[in-house]
């Protein structure tokens, strides 16, 4: 790398200089360590900060849905007629002013006799504690929607992939049958499968399964569609790969960040769509909580007692900003260009 | 080249004849990507298959690798008629006796699998219980054989240039150790110094092993370099096939010769001079499907009438 003497130009004018080559032979020489691709996604992961933090947002709020109802002494529907909507009262933050149990200057919880309990949310008005009723429809919220969700991806994924990749009068029938499903309104369906099947939560859950499954079904086929004529499929074909391997190994991991991002929007999906199941009344009965039926009752009396539903809309927004970020974080780490 | 593969005489490793692909599209009408086509090719040679875009050498390809039904026509690869349905015998015997290098570069190799995992694909396919020391062990070898270095193995395609996921492609196509591999536009992608380090690559690998190539590619000064046989395309049919230097010495078929007329000279004083011969078939009368093959000379065949046979030959 030594320029001429001859040459016109000075060293200070090159524009462009030989680097030192030695210094960076060894760069295209590194080595990448043999992880398992679960462990490499899990490091990627993990280096994504946005991800983490909602990876313990979650949790911790997974970890308080599952203890609280189990250590409060209350319970999620003991009815107390003289201690109706009183304000949140919380230790230590009582003696700062705020969450102390008064409204207006009143100290409600000497009024209605109880000066030494506590709710931390206040009560509702049947005189449930709101703490313990957040967390335990918390709970049932989660349970119907991944159960229901969980259910719709894993049926969606197979039908999507068999209907893409067989193609042609496998397809024409699957699809047809997926579009006279969603043709029909979805508010009509779940109505009437409720009003047939009567409002529980396994009920529940097989509804927002047979609405659910469908959009997933529709973004795999799509995918399967765009990955079937490339050439590393081709490549697959020519070398013999059988039809189950190359869909399962070669397709799906190219599903995987559509898959992963659309499950973690359906999940607050599904809670709204209980949400709303309990707004029309056929939500799961009382005195079951979830979320949504507490969003509904909290809703009548918004004005009065505010906390009766900021509680249960709090914990709801968390859940579905931890879950978004959750699933972006995933996407990027399944996806090994993105890193 | 190809003395190491030609010594072998006896009969062709691939033979087809009359091979015809027709694609029906809406409307009722029928593309005629591939009529009546028909070459060998002999074990260990390589036979190079240039044309226009559309002229249908990779249609060809992919028929005879079996990617798509044929319309017609029969192909004999090694002894077996792979031109109908295929038993899993004879599935087996193709699969891992003809192999495939795709053209883009990007497109061919999944981004979601390891270099390794992508080598190995026809081990997987084919030996499933393969122990996964000899399986690495097997990979690490043919990517030292194609110029890859064995620390490489544990990357994602996207972390490797144009040239190399070229010879990650090259590699999975050579693993199972095949007779015949089809090399589709291999290297039309790369840019032209990568071109000649993957075609010298493929040229040492043929004298190891001995496979034959069928070498599809537009650019004829990388064909004759390559190429022991030369067929010609355009429009679905091989207008003129033999061997090299028969070719390129005299060429007959107007398409042919326009298509030599148009490859750059090194001498800027004959460049100056060189005028590209003008090709319209319509123009020019010549109707493909009224013409039948002669022998011009040894294996130098053309597709024509007597008359124009006759007009081009002077």
């Amino acid at each position: 790398m030594t320029t001429s003497n001859a040459s016109p130009f000075v060293d200070e004018d090159a524009l462009f200089r030989p680097a030192d080559f030695m210094a960076h032979a060894d760069t295209d020489e590194r080595e990448y360590a043999n992880y398992s691709y679960i462990r490499e996604t899990v490091n990627r992961f993990l280096s994504n900060k946005g991800a983490l933090v909602s990876l313990v947002v979650i949790s911790l709020i997974v970890l308080v849905a599952i203890i609280a109802p189990l250590v409060s002494p209350y319970s999620y529907s003991d009815v107390n007629s003289s201690i109706t909507n009183l304000p949140p009262r919380i230790p230590g933050l009582e003696q700062l002013g705020i969450c102390d149990g008064t409204q207006n200057g009143v100290d409600l919880y000497a009024e209605a006799g109880i000066p030494n309990e506590y709710h931390f949310f206040g009560t509702d008005g049947l005189g449930r504690d709101v703490w313990t009723r957040v967390w335990e429809g918390t709970r049932i919220s989660l349970v119907i929607a991944l159960i229901a969700v969980v259910v719709g991806v894993l049926i969606g994924i197979v039908y999507g992939l068999v209907s893409g990749y067989f193609g042609g009068k496998v397809d024409i029938v699957m699809q047809r049958f997926t579009e006279v499903l969603s043709s029909i309104p979805q508010l009509v369906i779940t109505t009437l499968l409720i009003v047939v099947l009567q409002p529980g939560l396994a009920n529940i859950v097989i509804v927002l399964f047979i609405t659910g499954w469908i959009d997933m079904s529709r973004i795999v086929r799509a995918q399967v569609l765009k990955c079937k004529t490339q050439e590393f499929t081709l490549a697959a074909r020519t070398l013999g790969v059988s039809s189950r391997d190359i869909i399962f190994k070669e397709i799906l991991p190219n599903t995987m960040p559509q898959v992963v991002v659309t499950f973690m929007f359906s999940i607050p999906n599904a809670i709204f769509l209980e949400a709303f199941l309990a707004f029309i009344g056929l939500g799961i009965p009382a005195p079951t909580a979830s979320l949504g039926t507490m969003i509904n009752d909290g809703y009548n009396a918004a004005m009065i007692y505010p906390y009766q539903v900021l509680a249960p809309v709090m914990v709801l927004a968390i859940l579905m900003l931890g879950f978004n970020l959750f699933g972006d974080g995933l996407r990027d780490a399944l996806d090994p260009e993105r890193s | 080249m190809g003395a190491a593969g030609v010594v072998e005489q006896g009969g062709p490793l691939l033979s087809v004849r009359n091979l015809r692909q027709y694609f029906k599209i809406p409307g009722g009408n029928v593309v005629k990507a591939v009529d009546d086509v028909s070459f060998d090719i002999m074990p260990g040679e390589t036979f190079g298959l240039v044309g226009e875009s559309g002229s249908g050498k990779s249609t060809t390809g992919r028929a005879v690798i079996r990617l798509d039904d044929i319309t017609s026509g029969s192909i004999v690869f090694d002894g077996d008629d792979i031109s109908g349905k295929l038993s899993k015998e004879v599935a087996q015997r193709l699969r891992t006796n003809m192999s495939m290098v795709f053209q883009d570069p990007m497109a061919s190799l999944n981004p979601y699998r390891k270099v390794i995992d992508t080598i190995a694909t026809g081990l997987d396919a084919h030996r499933p219980h393969m122990d996964r020391r000899e399986r690495e062990e097997l990979v690490y070898q043919m990517m030292d054989r194609v110029g890859l270095s064995r620390s490489q193995a544990n990357r994602y395609p996207s972390q490797f240039s144009g040239g190399q996921r070229q010879r990650v492609g090259l590699a999975r196509a050579l693993i199972m150790n095949p007779k015949l591999v089809i090399a589709d536009e291999a290297i039309s992608a790369l840019d032209v110094s990568i071109q000649a380090q993957v075609v010298n690559l493929m040229r040492d690998i043929q004298q190891e092993t001995g496979a034959a190539y069928l070498f599809i590619a537009h650019d004829l000064s990388m064909v004759r370099y390559i190429s022991d046989h030369i067929a010609v395309m355009h429009l679905g049919h091989i207008v003129e096939s033999g061997r090299t230097d028969e070719i390129f010495s005299h060429p007959v078929h107007p398409y042919t010769r326009s298509l030599i007329s148009a490859i750059p000279r090194f001498n800027p004083q004959v460049e100056r001079d060189r005028h590209p011969l003008v090709y319209d078939a319509k123009a020019q009368g010549i109707r493909y499907d009224e013409g039948s093959y002669h022998i011009v000379s040894g294996t130098h065949s053309v597709l024509a009438t007597d008359q124009q046979l006759e007009a081009w030959v002077d």
